[in-house]
């Protein structure tokens, strides 16, 4: 037991004097999962929102398969990834394998069921209260999911934080296609993996600090903003 | 002003920015509409031209709001057809067709980025948005709530500035659906000023409301409804003077229509 408080204290330590090692894994992490985000945002925001406002047959299955694919597991959507990028997969000739750029390709699609899904939610309920109106104003299909998106600004922001807390705290992905390789790859749920197993337990306590703040933070701001959502229905 | 006048001739052409191609007149023939096994709209011919306000009267569920939906081709009839100027309407004429909704729907920015929004949507260049916005909030009375979040206003202000919002355009026709239920009596007032600048301005006003005061302070001519049908359509004065169905009678005089 003293050990453990030992490595506490060094831990603690580490995030004090900024480790280097330790702002290097942290800074890959938030570039990693800052990216994936943005990727999942640019593709999940206009194609909940199209869902949302389009009619088509099998809607109802296209939404259920979206709701579905929220709860990807990681390893899976990891194996998925390496099979595409591995040296004989389909796109193994773009040398993605085993750099960072792999580990936002695989966030991103973790992360862009759960950006396009709730979009497509939060679009939804505004669709019905805008959408003649819109059309009265002779606004088009592109122009209501726009103005529409534009509308769900504030509920959209509480979407991301969401997205980026499950990109950053998530393992199984980012190990299979990333391989944990030191000063290239290795994030912080890879590095907490790795330094626990081999029992150094300074950095990977220190690291989970580090994890445990963000994470509180990002839920702390989105259910800030989604309380501030609902009193304030005119922003 | 002479209500037949009013009604039947085409006076002055309307300042128009909505794309300027005419949506006058706009017609409904044959139009039927079917909701789960009932039959809301009933076999409904009516022209709306010239200009003047038609005030569209009937009981609660007698098709008022549908039948105005049909006109402005927010709603594809299941019979007949709606034209606008001859040809069923489109996107590109929407804003020559003004609609105001008995609940407003204010978009989340300002007063007068609301109107903006209409005026962006009717094509009107971004240079001239602002002062075009500017004037119509002015002319009702919004002047000082113009940089005000939209949905923080009252009702009756959200109510004039939907109306003012419509206006903007310059539209040819305007379509209100009782845009002063709920009013308190100055901002109803408001509203019917508006509305009369509007007519003198060229604009066709379609105006349904089930307030018998304001129908007889606006109406150029009088549509009774019930049951999904036009009971009678008749001018103004010879409505109120006496209606020819029992009906509208009925109605007029306080009593329960079945
Ligand atoms: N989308 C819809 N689906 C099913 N029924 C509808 C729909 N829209 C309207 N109705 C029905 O059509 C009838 C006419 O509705 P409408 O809203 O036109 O009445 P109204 O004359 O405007 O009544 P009110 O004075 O209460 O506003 C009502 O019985 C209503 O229930
Ligand atoms: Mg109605």
């Amino acid at each position: 037991m003293q050990d453990l408080g030992g490595a506490f204290a060094q831990a603690l330590w580490l995030i004090i004097e900024l480790d280097r090692d330790l702002v290097e894994i942290v800074g890959l992490s938030l570039r990693v999962s800052l990216s994936a985000v943005l990727l999942a945002a640019l593709i999940g925001f206009p194609l909940g929102a199209a869902i949302a406002v389009a009619r088509f047959p099998g809607r109802g299955v296209v939404v259920a398969a979206l709701n579905t694919f929220m709860g990807l597991p990681p390893v899976v959507v990891g194996l998925l990834i390496y099979v595409l990028l591995s040296r004989a997969g389909p796109l193994g000739e773009l040398g993605l394998l085993y750099t960072p750029s792999a580990m936002v390709v695989a966030q991103t699609v973790l992360v862009t069921p759960i950006v396009a899904a709730l979009t497509r939610q939060t679009v939804e309920d505004l669709r019905g209260e805008y959408e003649e109106q819109l059309h009265a104003f002779g606004v088009g299909a592109g122009g209501l999911v726009a103005t529409l998106l534009w509308e769900a600004r504030l509920s959209l922001v509480t979407v991301l934080l969401a997205g980026f807390g499950r990109a950053v705290a998530e393992v199984g992905a980012v190990i299979i296609v990333g391989g944990n390789i030191n000063h290239v790859t290795r994030v912080m749920t890879t590095a907490i993996a790795l330094e626990t197993s081999k029992g150094d337990l300074e950095l990977a306590l220190g690291l989970g600090i580090v994890l445990l703040v963000i994470v509180l933070v990002i839920n702390g701001l989105a259910s800030g903003l989604r309380s501030a959502v609902a009193q304030a229905s005119h922003v | 002003m002479s209500e037949a006048a009013a009604i039947a001739g085409s006076v002055a052409p309307v300042r128009t920015l909505a794309g300027g191609s005419a949506v006058l007149p706009i017609a409904g023939e044959g139009l039927v509409v079917r909701r789960g096994g009932r039959i809301l709209i009933d076999g409904i011919d009516a022209a709306f031209e010239g200009h003047g306000i038609t005030v569209v009267l009937g009981a609660n569920g007698a098709g008022k709001s549908l039948l105005l939906r049909l006109l402005a081709g927010l709603v594809k009839p299941d019979g007949g057809a709606v034209t606008w100027a001859g040809r069923p309407p489109d996107r590109g004429r929407a804003l020559g067709v003004g609609f105001v909704f008995q609940r407003p729907v204010m978009l989340r920015r300002t007063a007068i980025a609301n109107v903006r929004y209409a005026l962006k949507a009717a094509g009107v260049p971004r240079s001239e948005r602002d002062a075009i916005a500017r004037r119509a909030l002015q002319d009702a009375g919004l002047e000082a709530l113009a940089d005000w979040p939209a949905r923080l206003l009252s009702g009756g202000e959200q109510q004039r500035v939907a109306l003012a919002r419509a206006l903007a355009p310059a539209p040819q026709a305007l379509l209100l659906d009782e845009p002063t239920s709920n009013l308190d009596p100055a901002s109803t007032l408001a509203i019917e000023n508006l509305v009369g600048l509007a007519r003198e301005a060229g604009t066709r006003i379609v105006h349904v409301t089930h307030d018998l005061g304001q129908a007889r302070r606006l109406a150029d001519e009088v549509i009774f409804m019930h049951g999904g049908r036009i009971v009678e359509r008749a001018p103004a004065q010879s409505f109120f003077d006496g209606p020819s169905s029992g009906r509208a009678q009925a109605f007029l005089e306080g009593r329960i229509v079945l």
